[in-house]
């Protein structure tokens, strides 16, 4: 590989702009231009450096701020179609229909298309990943490119510069004076930038006073919170690191949380309230649509966690060894969090049955033998009235459906039209009557009865639906928000502030500074030195050209 | 040349591992299928339940025997239609060392209990009342079948009724030899 040898004898790598010793320009381009670009120091950006194999033709390709710049706006772009029509996790979508024809449906052709291309789940499309996986190499390998030349330039930078660097800098000043003036002058200017809080190294007869370099790396730096920032959104596809599932609790039940071993909620009680009938809960003729229209004031499920206190292995449906972890009413916004995982209040139902109440009485005197109180999600075989008088329940269908070849049909395990075959002992009929009984209907299969179950009133419980969630890219995703904010401010606020002061063989003293922004304070810092010491008034190469238009100067990000 | 070679070798292990780490996820996401959590070929999850006579049932006590899990409910036609099958099957394979253990989705005792009288089961009957065992195996179809190794491997998943040819010869499957 071809070097780059200085006048002054530095061998520098090929594409550097700026000897990396004296700081005399190299290139025919550089030495032609008034002001010298510093954005790198000078240095050689290592992509440009090389172009010989493939794997380096590839680490160019992605080297390159153009190809950077041109993959953030493919991804914004990609991302802002993903907008067009809702995502498929907010689209619901009936059993049994396929996610296509809901789209088709509803957005035609171009919902068909655009469900097809992975739009309607774009977190989750081949071609959106490997854009933000290519951006994501880009800002490494962009980083790796620039960032490692510029730190060891900085970490090895010389105090005496070559002349032709120093006038090529944007402010500049020069005056003729005797070597003890010099040396005085050289002196005081230390003093006074080290009072300024600029760090200040001596060589023979040249001086630099810097401050504040950090800010060079903040650029960097926000780069690595945006590394792990994309890391932490490709966790969140990994099994294990998100989760987002929903369950049913009816009240009184309790159940295992989907998704989180171990843990179990008892639903206590729905409470959900209106505007203008304040505590109580929602009368039972009302329907969930006719509650919503209501104005809803609060949906609330107080809850019971528990968790398998670690007695017994950690099983599914190992309910013995539960341990209360705590009360809470779950309201929507005001999730259940526990141990990294959150319970939101989603959806309810009202009005499920859960008691029904019967009265056996004569059928002719209407004479009534007593109450039967019979717990649909747990029956039991035997209503005992008095002695001689009790309820067999033969058979109990949940959720009556129907006859099929004769046999009463269950359509679910939820008791949403419950059925029952009773055997009614009485001291008239001690060996029973049967007796079909289902909401407004009565059988009597073996023949009519003298008695009657008669049906008296429902208990009624509310069912809640939960969203669990589980994030565990949270954390990552905040330590690298902190990361990229920390980067942007040190490159905001800071300002890498230089000035270059020597005296030359044939008795001149130069000077130039140099700032990667804010020029006002460089002045401002250059003013209170010039005031004080013997350094000669300086000029401001561009302010020249454009006059003093542009005093609070913008100056180049590093 | 030899900081060429570095440099080389440094560049290549970076894009390495960008294009490694691409690459897993786009295979991660495209293979995630929400629906499917346990397929055939993954080890058992562990329980444990209760059956009707008031003995405690768990998985792992099994391992070197073969497991039939048949998860049910009282509404579901397939379901009932197998039983008898069922309950056939396991009188000729219990004692060679393949063991039937029922799971019914969260009913009530007496209308489990009730079905077992009326069709003389014989299996150990249990009941999942918290669902958790549902949701570990993922079923969200009834009837659900699962076949479990003597290494607590589940080698088949069946979702629809099966005769007692079929049980039998699912159960000569996972019949340890």
């Amino acid at each position: 590989m071809a070097k780059i040898i200085c006048e002054c004898g530095h061998s520098n790598p090929t594409g550097t702009l700026l000897c990396g010793k004296c700081g005399r320009p190299l290139t025919e381009e550089e030495s032609n231009k008034k002001v010298v670009d510093m954005r790198y120091e000078g240095t050689a950006i290592r992509s440009k450096t090389y172009k010989t194999t493939f794997i380096d033709r590839i680490w160019n390709f992605f080297s390159s701020v153009k190809i950077g710049v041109t993959l953030i706006v493919i991804t914004l772009v990609l991302a802002a179609i993903g907008t067009f029509l809702p995502q498929l996790m907010y689209v619901s979508v009936p059993p049994g229909v396929s996610p296509v024809d809901v789209y088709a449906e509803k957005y035609g052709f171009f919902g068909r298309i655009y469900y097809n291309l992975g739009f309607s789940d774009i977190y989750s499309s081949w071609w959106f990943q490997i854009v933000v996986g290519m951006l994501a190499a880009s800002i490494i390998i962009a980083s790796l490119d620039r960032g490692i030349p510029l730190y060891k330039s900085l970490k090895n930078q010389r105090v005496l510069r070559h002349e032709s660097f120093m006038k090529r800098q944007r402010v500049i000043g020069e005056k003729s004076v005797d070597e003890a003036e010099a040396q005085k002058t050289l002196d005081s200017v230390e003093q006074e930038m080290k009072a300024l809080r600029y760090k200040v190294s001596r060589e023979n007869n040249a001086l630099l006073a810097e401050k504040g370099r950090f800010a060079r790396w903040g650029p960097y730096i926000n780069h690595v919170g945006l590394i792990i920032f994309i890391i932490g959104v490709m966790l969140r596809l990994m099994p294990g690191f998100y989760l987002d599932k929903s369950l049913w609790v009816r009240e009184g039940e309790t159940a295992a949380i989907p998704g989180i071993e171990g843990y179990y909620v008892h639903n206590n009680q729905f409470i959900f309230e209106t505007y203008g009938d304040s505590q109580e809960a929602v009368s039972e003729s009302q329907t969930a649509a006719d509650a919503i229209n209501a104005r809803a004031k609060n949906y609330q499920t107080d809850v019971t966690l528990y968790k398998e206190d670690g007695k017994g292995e950690v099983l599914a449906g190992n309910t013995e060894h539960l341990e209360k972890i705590k009360d809470y009413s779950i309201q929507v916004n005001k999730p259940l969090k526990y141990d990294g995982f959150a319970l939101y209040q989603m959806d309810f139902r009202q009005n499920e049955l859960k008691t029904m109440n019967f009265e056996l009485v004569n059928k002719k005197s209407g004479k009534s033998f007593g109450k039967v109180s019979i717990d649909l999600t747990n029956p039991k075989k035997e209503y005992v009235i008095n002695k001689d008088t009790k309820i067999q329940l033969k058979q109990y269908y949940a959720d009556f459906s129907g006859f099929k070849d004769g046999e009463p049909q269950s359509a679910s395990g939820i008791p949403n039209n419950p059925a029952f075959i009773f055997n009614m002992i009485t001291p008239e009929v001690p060996k029973g009557e049967m007796s079909f009984v289902a909401i407004k209907q009565t059988l009597e299969p073996l023949g009519e009865t003298k008695n009657q179950m008669k049906f008296s009133s429902v208990e009624t419980r509310n069912a809640s639906n939960f969203t669990v969630r589980q994030d565990k890219t949270l954390p990552i995703l905040l330590v690298g928000g902190v990361i990229f904010m920390f980067g942007v401010t040190i490159g905001s606020y800071w300002s890498h502030r230089r000035l270059w002061v020597q005296y030359t063989k044939d008795g001149r003293i130069l000077m130039s500074a140099h700032t990667n922004k804010n020029w006002f304070s460089m002045k401002k810092d250059l003013d209170q030195v010039v005031s004080k010491t013997n350094l000669p008034t300086y000029i401001d190469q561009l302010d020249q050209d454009k006059k003093q238009d542009a005093e609070q100067g913008k100056g180049d990000e590093a | 040349m030899v900081q060429k070679k570095k440099r080389l070798v440094i560049r290549s292990i970076i894009l390495a591992i960008l294009v490694a780490a691409i690459a897993y996820t786009v295979y991660v996401t495209a293979t995630k299928d929400p629906n499917k959590v346990i397929k055939a070929g993954d080890s058992a999850p562990n329980f444990v339940l209760t059956d009707l006579d008031g003995k405690k049932h768990q998985l792992s006590d099994y391992k070197g025997q073969g497991v039939l899990l048949n998860f049910w409910g009282t509404w579901c036609p397939p379901c009932k239609e197998e039983m008898p099958a069922l309950n056939n099957a396991y009188a000729k394979y219990k004692d060679q060392n393949v063991q039937v253990i029922s799971i019914n989705i969260a009913q009530s005792n007496f209308e489990v209990q009730n079905f077992v009288d009326e069709y003389k089961l014989n299996f150990p009957m249990t009941i999942d009342r918290s669902k958790s065992v549902m949701r570990a195996y993922n079923v969200d179809q009834l009837p659900a079948t699962f076949l479990i190794n003597k290494e607590g491997k589940i080698t088949e998943i069946i979702t629809h009724g099966i005769t007692e040819t079929q049980f039998e010869q699912y159960m000569e499957s996972i019949k340890p030899q």
